[in-house]
């Protein structure tokens, strides 16, 4: 039920240093996150659709998760053309659509693909192995990097526990309705689920103590920047700069 | 749940950050080396179980358990469920870097809510109290949440008040089982194992 399904290490984005990678999703998301500009929107997710075809992902990967993300947007569609007040340029009856509401809606339609689709291609393709390092060099707290270490770690251990008791379910006629014992029923399954995870979290300290960790994280392989990250790194740069440039100085309005 | 990106205004999205960061400050200074693992592994768990879809009615809704996760992790849910979500985002891209603190606080800020309001009566003597309280700490962490992602967006532009109804309407149903949910949870900890529901600071 989990699986990492775009992680690539074959696509020439994969080569580019993921510190570089990360910095430049951070970055970029906040600029199009801030800006209120289509121009720069519109430039962003030109942008993130070169990288998302660079990362070289099946397409239809990319569209089925974009299809989700775009579940909260199509429910905006819904009511941001109406609500907003504006030029009326159409009317159904009590509803009036107006121009600012379907522009605003628009606008954060294309800013959340950018993102997103920046985020597939530059954090999603990494591996976590990768970004762990990768954070490490950025001066993310020790602690909080463990920490995700470890959930991503035991996530798998435990979405196959589940899987035994959903089983175990199954085997014993249990079906899943709008009932007090189907509730009741999952309660104990998530407790059950804690209960495993709380004995696992003992031997995983004692196993760590063992073997003498002392909250450092060794790193046996270590980051290069060559050739093809700088050739990257400067057209990301160059993207990055030119979306501040369309979004804070005075040329458009 | 989610806020998707794009959508929230610059201020909501910086004072999200802001909160988060304090909020896992705090949670990372009360946990020490030792106790990481714990939480990890008890995260792994919520993130897991928020995984499962409940039937309800014709549809289905998954869980949040926002509220067990406040009285079993305390002050740690916030470094807890912001490196989940993180999690979430790097394999399903469900919110990305601009509103994890955001996502963050309308999670963790619950949590820990119902730890202060709750922890006291789940851990009490008597079983009854004990799971009321379970089914307040479920209904409530969700109600908070719903409450906190409307605001989010109230704030981010008035249009967006239409949206905000829809979004706490929507929850409620959610909250009831969430509550009942949460209550077993607690019922069944403190049958099997009691010391689960003490919580990680001991």
């Amino acid at each position: 039920m989990i699986e990492q399904a775009f992680t690539r290490v074959d696509s020439i984005i994969s080569d580019i240093d993921p510190r570089i990678r990360i910095v430049y999703a951070v970055i970029f998301s906040v600029i199009v996150a801030i800006t209120d500009k289509v121009v720069v929107a519109g430039l962003a997710l030109a942008f993130s659709m070169i990288f998302s075809i660079l990362v070289r992902l099946k397409i239809k990967l990319i569209l089925r998760r974009l299809l989700i993300v775009n579940f909260f947007i199509i429910v905006l569609w819904f009511i941001l053309p109406f609500s907003r007040p504006g030029n009326i340029i159409f009317s159904l009856g009590n509803l009036n659509i107006t121009y600012e509401g379907v522009v605003h809606t628009l606008l954060i339609t294309i800013k959340c693909n950018a993102i997103v689709l920046t985020w597939i291609a530059m954090i999603s393709s990494c591996g976590i192995f990768e970004l762990v390092h990768a954070f490490s060099h950025l001066h993310i707290p020790d602690k909080l990097i463990y920490l995700f270490f470890l959930l991503y770690r035991y996530v798998y251990v435990l979405s196959s526990e589940y899987g035994i008791l959903r089983n175990a379910l199954k085997v014993r006629g249990f079906r899943p309705r709008t009932s007090l014992l189907t509730y009741r029923t999952y309660g104990y399954v998530i407790g059950t689920l804690l209960l495993r995870s709380y004995d696992l979290s003992e031997q995983v300290h004692k196993a760590m103590i063992c073997r003498g960790f002392k909250g450092k994280y060794w790193l046996l392989d270590h980051f290069k920047i060559d050739k093809m990250d700088f050739l990257l790194g400067t057209f990301m740069l160059l993207s990055i700069i030119s979306l501040g440039i369309l979004q804070w100085a005075k040329i458009i309005h | 749940m989610h806020i998707s990106e794009g959508v929230l205004a610059a201020p909501v999205l910086v004072i999200g950050a802001a909160t988060a960061v304090i909020g896992c400050g705090v949670g990372l200074k009360k946990i020490d080396y030792d106790k990481i693992p714990r939480v990890a592994v008890l995260s792994s768990a919520f993130f897991v179980a928020s995984l499962i879809h409940v039937p309800l009615g014709p549809t289905n809704v998954h869980l949040v358990l926002n509220g067990i996760v406040g009285i079993i992790l305390g002050w740690a849910s916030f470094p807890a469920l912001l490196v989940a979500l993180l999690l979430q985002a790097v394999l399903f891209q469900f919110g990305g870097i601009t509103t994890l603190g955001i996502n963050t606080v309308n999670m963790a800020l619950p949590a820990v809510i119902c730890f202060y309001l709750f922890s006291a009566l789940i851990r009490g003597k008597n079983r009854i109290l004990a799971m009321i309280a379970g089914f307040a700490a479920g209904f409530i962490s969700v109600f908070i949440s719903g409450t906190l992602v409307a605001s989010s967006l109230v704030f981010t532009g008035e249009e967006f008040m239409a949206t905000a109804k829809l979004v706490v309407i929507a929850h409620f149903p959610v909250m009831v089982i969430e509550g009942i949910i949460t209550a077993s949870v607690v019922g069944f900890l403190r049958k099997v194992r009691p010391k689960i529901l003490e919580g990680i600071e001991i």
